[in-house]
Order: C-alpha cells, then structure tokens, then sequence
C-alpha cells in the first residue's frame, strides 16, 4: 500500500538501470538528503552536529569502506583501524607539507596512501582465506599502530606524539581546527560523504562490483569465468582502504582535531566491524544504520536517566549503556542475523501488502 | 520465528521513535556556577580515577552543604565518564560545554591536549593540575591553560635533582644510568625532552622502557630489560593498572626499592600496596598532603560521606590520590572566589574563571583559613606562569602508608623554564596561526 512499485513502468533500459528504479526509493532519498543538508543545519545545537552526526558519518564512511572488502568482496578484515590512521597521518603530513592546499582536497589525497599501504596487506589474501586473512589483517593493525607510536616524524616530533589539526580555510570559511565551526564541518563531512555512497554505490553495481560479488560468492567459479582473483582481491583491499582512509583523516580534520595513536587502534576496527555486521553485510545503507546503532544509541542512553529526572551516578551510566548495548546486539543477531538491512527490506514488504498481509 | 521477527521489527520502530524524542536537555539553574567533572570510574585506569573522581566531587559537595556553595551560590556539580578514551573525553565536553560550564578537569593528558585548541574559542579554561602540556605553563601562549602547581618537567627535574642529592651531587650522575619507564601515551612521553636534556647537561645515561597502554598489565619484558641493563635508578610515569604492575614486576626482579621513584601520579596506596612487603622503600614524589588531619577532610567526612551523599569509601580518604581530587577542587574552588571578588558577579561564566584562576593566590594563611594548613606548598599563578614550578617532595612507602622523606625541593627552574618558552614557541609555530594572546592580565 505504501511502498508499491506495481503500475511503475520502465520504458528504456536507462530507467531500469537507475540508481533508484522505484519512486518511493528516489522521493526517500531526497527526503533523506533534505533534511541531511537542509532540516538538521537549521535545528540542530552544537553538540548534536559535533557528537553526534559529524562522528555518525564518519563512521558510515568507514563502514562503507569495509563493506566494499568484507561484504561485497568477502575478505574478512581486522585491520581497518589502521587503514584509517595511515589516512590521518597521511592528511596530517600533506597539510604540514602543503599548507595552502585546499584541506578537504588533501583529506581525499590522503586515502590514495591508504589504499597503497591496503594494497601491499591485501596481498596474502590470494592465499589466505577466511579467519585466516583476518589474522594477517590483525598484523596490519598492530604494525602500523607501531609505526604510528614510533616513528616521530609521522606526528613531526610532538612531544605528545600526538597529531594536532591545523587551522585550514576553505573559500573562506574555516573548516578545521578548534575555530571551525560545526555547521562548516558538518557540511564538509557530509558533502565527502554523500559523494563516495553514491560514487560506491556506481561502482559497485557495475562490473567491477559484480566481480568482487564473484569472488566473495565463489572464488573458483569466478576465476573459470574469466575474473582474475589477484586484481580484483587486491582492487577490493584497495577501495576499502581508500574510503577508511578518507574517513580516518576526516575523523582527525573535521571531529576529533587531535589524535593520538590509540585513536585507531583494534578497538576502533571491531567497532566498525560489527557497525558492518549488525547493518547487514553487503549493503550501503546497512553501513549507516550499524553506525547509527553502535554511535548515536550509546549516547542517547546516556542522557535517558538525566532526562527523566533520575538521579544516576556517571559510571553506573556507562555499566547499563554498556549491557544494554551489548544484550541489543545479541538480541539482533539472534532475530535477524543479517543485520539491520535484511529487517528494513522485510519492512518494505510489509508496507508493500499491508494492510492484507498474505 | 515470524513473530519473534515482527516483534523485532517493531521495537526497532518504537526504538527509534522513542530515541528522537529524547534530546539532551541543557538543566542549567540560573543562580548556580556549573563545574563539570570529566572522570572515569570504568575501564583500565579506573583503579587510579575512582579517588581522584571522589575526591574532587566531595570537597565541592562539601562546600554545598557547609557553606552553601560559594560567595552564597551553590555549585551545580555533574561527572561525565570519560573512561580516560579522548573521544568520549570530547563528546563530554561538548555536551556539556553550553551549560555555562566555568572550568574543565580533564584528567587524561590526551583529552587535555584536544581541549587545548577549543579552550580560547569556547572561552573556557582548562585546568589541568599537575598533567598534560608542560608547555602551557607559559601564559602568554596560553592564557587558557593552567597547569599549576606543577608541570611534568618541574616533576622530572626534581626527580633527577633528588637521585642528585642521594649521590652526593648532581656532578656524580656523571656515567650513571637512570631507567625512565613510561606509559606510552601523552602523559609519559610529555617530560622525555627535559629528561634528555638533563642527561646531556650531567652526563647520566637515560633508559627508556615504554609500556604500551594496553599491554600495562603485562611488563615482564620491560622489567627483562631493567634486569639486564641493570640502571642505578629508575623513574615511573605511570597511571592506573600500570603502577601496580611495576611495583609487583620491580619486587620481583628484586629491584631496590629505595633506587625506585615515582612521579606524583604514581603516588597511590593501592599501587604500593599490591607490591607487598618488599614494596618498602618505594618513592613517589607528591604536592598533597597525605592523611586526613585536616579540618577540610573532617569536614567532607561530616556533611558528606558520614551524610551518605558520597560513593566514597571512608578507608580510602586521606589517601594519595583522594586527597590531590581534593587539592584539584579547592583551586577551583579558589579560583571561583578570585573571579568573584575581581568581577563583583556571583554567577561567573568561562572568561571569568579564567581571571580568577590566573589571580589564584593560595598562601599559607588562605590555606589555614580553608583548614587545610601544611596540605600543599602555597601556590600562586602570575600572567606569565600558569604553573608555578612549585616545590614538590617526596614520599616513601613504609609497607602500610606513605611518609613523607624530604622537605620541599625546589625545581630546577632555570632549566625548565627557558626549555617551556621553546616549546610553547614550538607549539604556536605548529599550530599556525595560533591566536595571540589577547586576554588582559588581571594583576
């Protein structure tokens, strides 16, 4: 009834092939876009730009990242924590090298090394498969968390050994350091963001998509039909890390401002794991509802008590968000262990028959 | 399964729409100064937070129910857990900054360097007493930064003018070996560049041990490491789990303990205590006092925690640790009376603060005056010094408490000093373009 394609015709193989076929998918979308760059601009106070959306896309990205490698490609990845950290690093070196680049341009420079570095880890997956590439990724993450700690001119020798955001400008109006505003931020990040879903979205529904959905569904089949595993295993390493790294350095420039190298450390890579397997593996808008579930829910929950009026000390806060958190993601996995994609497709079907289900 | 399913779907739904309605409300009274606590009672470092936590929240639960707040307004006192992670030490600044927060207690030098940069934009000082960026000591880089009474290069000169005195000079550290172990974060490499300074300057060799954060409760191959290069002295910078894990690691190495020294926040009972008996002799450098011999204490025993307003266990009070969450707070409390009496307002905002803090004077009759005679060194902030480079002393562990074993030693500030000038200098460069200090000085 409210999501009926029936009586929609196609005409032309172009509008078969659209993005969006359906009209209730494209009318969705630009509501979507609508209140992501009009509705939350005009209403939203600092701390919901800053502690909540700004860190929300971020993460989306990155889930993105490894959903092109793990879900789309299959190459279980423990690395992506470092794959972003080189893109910061990578960010942080060229705006102290090149200060009068345009930031953002450098923030998607910078992932091109990622890539690189991704690249080079990818290699042992031709013959490492499952479990197995996840524990070399695992040796990615610990030897580039190493070099982020011990080689100082990574972080130009601070004391600190941490990475500090410069000031930067951009058509004159700051968009990183402290004295950025969070609408500029906010409206960088965002702009990156949109641009690489629907840059990945193409992507992956062309060919290059198809061959990594080959490999990831049947390696030797793939490879009797003409798909070379090598290129496109290492193709897949190299996309993910690009899109982790651009997100990384956009989480140093444009959330964080500082970073230090436990910022992108193995907890940071099963974040955005099981941000990808709880929104459902092998689908772009289940990257943005894992991230939604595993960053914005923990901070709500944090303001519950406070906002009902009940008196609750900070710590025991964090115990409950943590149980509740952690017993929502049992509960999940257990009901709809294709993450939260599979649960809004099944929802679309009910919509679609209701109100006589059959 | 279909059911469970359908349930599923629709408490996602109900989730989501319960979750939008749900927006952090700012509860600010009007007639209350706001102080938020950034602490951490969870996670690794939660062994060390916990008493700092308490004790900065007691004292001004104190003042509340004695005095009624300060200058007749009460203190509205909220903790945000930060677990010692920089990420949710940011999220809690920014959800709670727009409440007119008056001054921020990060207690992590890595949230302490994030804050830096959006102190002069939010106009709201930093207070970071004892830790974080030794550079910001100098108030004229940084005028929202106060790190008084001490910076973590006033600490390590002490340390080395101590290890000095017990060799019979400073000229006699010449060929020695002084074993520096560290958490490998921020906080323990902040005072490396002051340490290698003195190393050239006296001739002494300097070890380096890092111990990663999250391997702090595993140190064999770092103690491994001490047993072979065998160092006359060795230095600690550590927190939380890691203290313990030395101590018990250094015991077992058989590692003299009288040769061991510890900086102020390597100072607390648990962390001795968990060495045993053969934990004797260990040394830790401090700027509070220890025990509870003090009206002040007494007092936020009476109307606080004997009154159940406190998660404080009273066996813990008077400790180390507790009772520097307790000096943390009487300067903040200090500095709130300061910016009181030099605006004439009662109910201050962030700019305020920071006049009152850069006017801090805490002398020994102020510190009687408080019931807290001979608790801590008098300190006093200038324009130009945010941190004083007070004395410090140092206490040793008697196998049941600290002792105090030295008088006040005085840093080596014509060391230190020129070496905070550089780097605030350093700092400013990196940073380009770093704003130029523009706040008058309220002297």
């Amino acid at each position: 009834m409210f999501y009926r394609e029936a009586g929609q015709f196609k005409t032309s193989y172009k509008a078969d092939q659209a993005l969006f076929p359906i009209l209730q998918d494209k009318v969705g979308m630009a509501v979507i876009l609508a209140v992501a760059f009009v509705l939350i601009p005009l209403t939203a106070n600092d701390f919901f730009l800053t502690s909540i959306m700004i860190p929300f896309l971020v993460f989306s990205l990155a889930a993105i990242g490894l959903n092109v490698l793990t879900g789309y490609c299959g190459q279980l990845s423990l690395g992506t924590g470092a794959f972003m950290g080189v893109g910061a690093y990578a960010a942080y070196k060229l705006t102290t090298i090149f200060p009068d680049v345009n930031v953002v341009f450098l923030v998607l420079a910078s992932g091109i090394f990622s890539a690189l570095v991704g690249a080079i880890f990818g290699l042992p997956s031709l013959r490492i498969k499952g479990l197995y590439l996840a524990v070399t990724t695992l040796a990615a993450q610990f030897f580039l968390e190493w070099c982020f700690i011990r080689i100082p001119w990574l972080y130009n020798y601070n004391a600190s050994g941490a990475i500090e955001v410069p000031t930067r400008e951009m058509f004159g109006v700051i968009v990183s350091g402290a004295e950025a505003t969070p609408i500029a931020r906010y409206f960088v990040v965002l702009s990156v963001v949109v641009f690489i879903a629907f840059l990945v979205a193409n992507v992956l529904r062309g060919r290059i998509g198809r061959s990594w959905m080959m490999i990831r569904d049947m390696d030797i089949a793939a490879e009797l039909m003409g798909i070379r595993p090598l290129q496109t295993k290492l193709m897949a390493f190299a996309v993910s890390s690009y899109i982790c790294g651009v997100a990384g350095a956009m989480m140093v420039f444009f959330w964080l401002n500082a970073a230090e190298p436990s910022s992108y450390s193995i907890n940071l890579s099963f974040q955005i794991l099981f941000m990808v397997i709880l929104g459902g593996l092998g689908s772009l808008g289940g990257a943005f509802m894992g991230a939604a579930f595993i960053w914005i829910l923990p901070v709500f929950l944090k303001f519950i008590p406070g906002t009902i009026g009940l008196e609750v000390g900070a710590e025991t806060v964090q115990h409950l968000t943590f149980m509740i958190v952690g017993a929502l993601i049992i509960f999940f996995l257990i009901v709809e262990p294709h993450g939260f994609a599979r649960l809004w497709q099944i929802a679309k079907q009910k919509l679609r028959v209701w109100p006589f289900p059959y | 399964m279909k059911h469970f399913k359908n349930f599923a779907l629709g408490s996602a739904v109900a989730l989501g729409v319960a979750l939008g309605g749900v927006v952090p409300q700012a509860a600010q009274a009007e007639d209350a100064n706001y102080v938020p606590l950034l602490t951490y009672r969870t996670g690794p470092y939660a062994g060390s937070g916990i008493h700092i936590a308490n004790g900065m929240a007691d004292y001004l639960a104190m003042l509340n129910e004695r005095d009624g707040g300060i200058g007749g307004v009460k203190l509205t006192i909220e903790e945000c857990e930060t677990g010692y992670d920089a990420q949710k030490g940011v999220e809690c600044y920014e959800a709670t900054k727009g409440k007119n927060a008056l001054v921020y207690n990060p207690y992590s030098t890595g949230i302490t360097l994030q804050l830096i940069p959006k102190a002069s934009v939010d106009k709201i000082p930093v207070l970071s007493m004892g830790y974080g960026l030794s550079a910001a000591a100098v108030g004229g880089t940084f005028p929202w930064v106060f790190n008084v009474p001490d910076t973590y290069w006033d600490g390590a000169s002490v340390v080395i003018k101590y290890i000095g005195e017990q060799e019979g000079g400073l000229e006699n550290l010449k060929g020695k070996k002084i074993g520096y172990i560290f958490l490998d974060a921020g906080y323990g490499r902040e005072p490396i560049p002051l340490l290698e300074q003195l190393a050239s300057k006296y001739g002494f060799e300097l070890l380096q041990y890092p111990v990663p954060g999250k391997e702090m409760q595993n140190q064999s191959s770092q103690w491994l490491n001490v047993r072979r290069d065998r160092p006359d002295y060795m230095v600690m910078w550590g927190w939380g789990a890691m203290n313990p894990t030395a101590i018990k690691e250094a015991v077992k190495i058989r590692y003299p303990m009288d040769k061991f020294i510890g900086v102020w926040w390597s100072a607390g009972e648990d962390d001795a205590a968990a060495g045993g008996a053969q934990a004797k002799g260990y040394k830790a450098l401090n700027f509070s006092g220890v025990g509870m011999d003090f009206q002040a204490l007494q007092d936020i025993k009476k109307y606080v925690v004997d009154a159940g307003k406190s998660p404080t266990d009273p066996e813990s009070m008077g400790g180390t640790l507790y009772n520097r969450g307790v000096l943390n707070s009487v300067i903040i409390a200090e500095g709130i009376r300061a910016a009181q009496e030099k605006t004439g307002k009662k109910v201050l905002t962030g700019e305020d603060m920071r006049m009152g803090l850069e006017s801090l004077n805490l002398d020994e009759a102020r510190l009687a005056e408080l019931g807290l005679g001979g608790f801590a060194h008098p300190m006093k902030v200038t324009c130009e010094d945010h941190a004083g480079s007070h004395p410090v002393f140092i206490q040793e562990w008697d196998g049941e408490k600290f002792v105090k074993v030295t008088d006040w030693i005085e840093p080596m500030k014509d060391v230190v000093r020129p070496l905070l000038e550089e780097a605030a200098k350093d700092y400013a460069e990196k940073n380009a373009p770093w704003p130029a200090r523009t706040e008058a000085c309220p002297n």
